[in-house]
């Protein structure tokens, strides 16, 4: 239960931070859907991506490889990510 | 949110898509210090970047830094000069081991047999006569036999104030010689007379670039968009300059914030030590830089800004693919 709860609060402090850092206009974190593909329809680009990156790695103390890149494409994925890494 | 499919047709999804995640990191070399020809107008003469650092001749340094730039997450090497073609042994080790491009004047054939897929930019400046007023020589005659009907290479037209009226000609023979052309503006580095751009002949050329891109659609590698941009320095309500340029080497670039910009983009001088400022000479006035690469880059790094309308969606698809195109990361 509380792992749910974690995980869609990570979600949502995810897409929080890509609307700040990108100045993402007209959405909210609660309306910013999660399987959204980052490049394909929002459009991220990897100097996008490295923004974002290192505001993460700073908020959950997490290190971001640059070749780990390609396979974070929607902020779902980004959010497994983070959990896998805090787990390490 | 504007999202991109909600601007596109699926026709242009397919296109959007086909480019989106190409990620392009490309950087500059110069691979020799000298060259067959001394244009004037030259950036790289002009502003003494021959002397800025001493060319290294040890072939084996050369695969070494190479190597270690493709590491560093270069897959784009752009070879200028001087003449690159004058070290085809270092253009080698180059094509060995990364995507590679040669600009040249063309007057070197590079070896089909060595290097059989190289894309090769060759240097226009004009017709016969303004070739001779400004290189010394016409050196289309030589380039256009070397090149006749090879799909690796294409014509680098940099069309100054005195060609405006006569690009069709151009163009027409190059078409002619089974290549395809791109075209740039002359940022009269030298400042030779009658070469320097006046408001009015960019708004004309324009309409001749866009012209020469509806009459040989199959031949001229390029976009209206791009031709607004080079013409203008303007691009949505953003102005190009130095606050601007992304083609500006990474670890020299002192702007803070920096804008949108090339990720580890460096331009090498040949000791393979010495980085230079920007893709050009240091020396130029940014406020009246043409460099065509810079202004498409400006275009290519800022794409989210142009996800706010359909038109301005498709104009950067546009520019994206000319310059995946011109570096084979498209087929024609
Ligand atoms: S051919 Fe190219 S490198 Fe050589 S002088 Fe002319 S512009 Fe400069
Ligand atoms: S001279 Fe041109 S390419 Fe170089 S920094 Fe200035 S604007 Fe950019």
């Amino acid at each position: 239960m509380n792992r749910e709860k974690d995980k869609t609060d990570r979600i949502l402090r995810i897409a929080e931070i890509m609307i700040n850092e990108l100045k993402l206009e007209d959405v909210t974190p609660a309306s910013f859907d999660p399987d959204m593909d980052l490049v394909d329809e929002v459009g991220i680009d990897s100097m996008d991506l490295a923004t974002v990156a290192l505001v993460l790695q700073d908020e959950y103390g997490i290190r971001i490889d640059e070749d780990d890149y390609p396979k974070l494409t929607t902020v779902r994925l980004i959010a497994e990510y983070i959990e896998e890494k805090l787990s390490e | 949110m504007k999202t991109v499919s909600s601007l596109l047709d699926s026709e242009w999804y397919k296109r959007y898509k086909a480019i989106s995640k190409l990620n392009i990191r490309s950087s500059i070399y110069d691979v020799t210090n000298r060259c067959n020809l001394r244009c004037k107008g030259c950036f790289f003469f002009s502003s003494g970047e021959d002397r800025a650092a001493q060319e290294e001749m040890d072939l084996s340094r050369w695969e070494r830094f190479i190597d270690r730039e493709k590491a560093r997450g270069v897959n784009l090497a752009i070879l200028i000069g001087g003449e690159p073609t004058l070290c085809m042994d270092r253009v080698a080790a180059f094509y060995d081991r990364l995507p590679s491009f040669c600009a040249t004047n063309g007057l070197i054939k590079v070896p089909r047999e060595r290097l059989p897929d190289m894309m090769v930019g060759i240097s226009l400046w004009g017709d016969e006569e303004d070739e001779k007023l400004l290189r010394g020589k016409d050196t289309f005659s030589v380039s256009s036999r070397n090149y006749e009907g090879d799909p690796h290479a294409y014509y680098l037209y940099t069309i100054t104030p005195r060609q405006m009226g006569k690009t069709e000609r151009i163009v027409r023979r190059i078409r002619d010689a089974g290549l395809k052309v791109h075209m740039q503006l002359l940022s009269n580095d030298e400042g030779v007379d009658a070469f320097s751009w006046q408001p009015s002949q960019l708004r004309d050329i324009r309409a001749e670039m866009d012209g020469m891109l509806e009459m040989f659609p199959d031949t001229v590698i390029s976009s209206k968009y791009y031709h607004r941009i080079i013409t203008t320095g303007k691009m949505l309500d953003r102005t190009f300059g130095w606050n601007e340029c992304p083609s500006v080497t990474q670890p020299l670039d002192p702007r803070d914030p920096k804008p949108k910009h090339l990720i580890g983009f460096i331009r090498w001088a040949c000791d393979l030590k010495t980085m230079h400022r920007c893709c050009t000479s240091a020396t130029r006035d940014c406020a009246t830089c043409k460099d065509g690469a810079a202004h498409m880059s400006w275009v290519m790094v800022n794409k989210r800004a142009h996800i706010r309308s359909e038109q301005d969606l498709k104009n950067w698809i546009e520019v994206y693919e000319m310059f995946a195109k011109l570096y084979q990361f498209l087929p024609w």
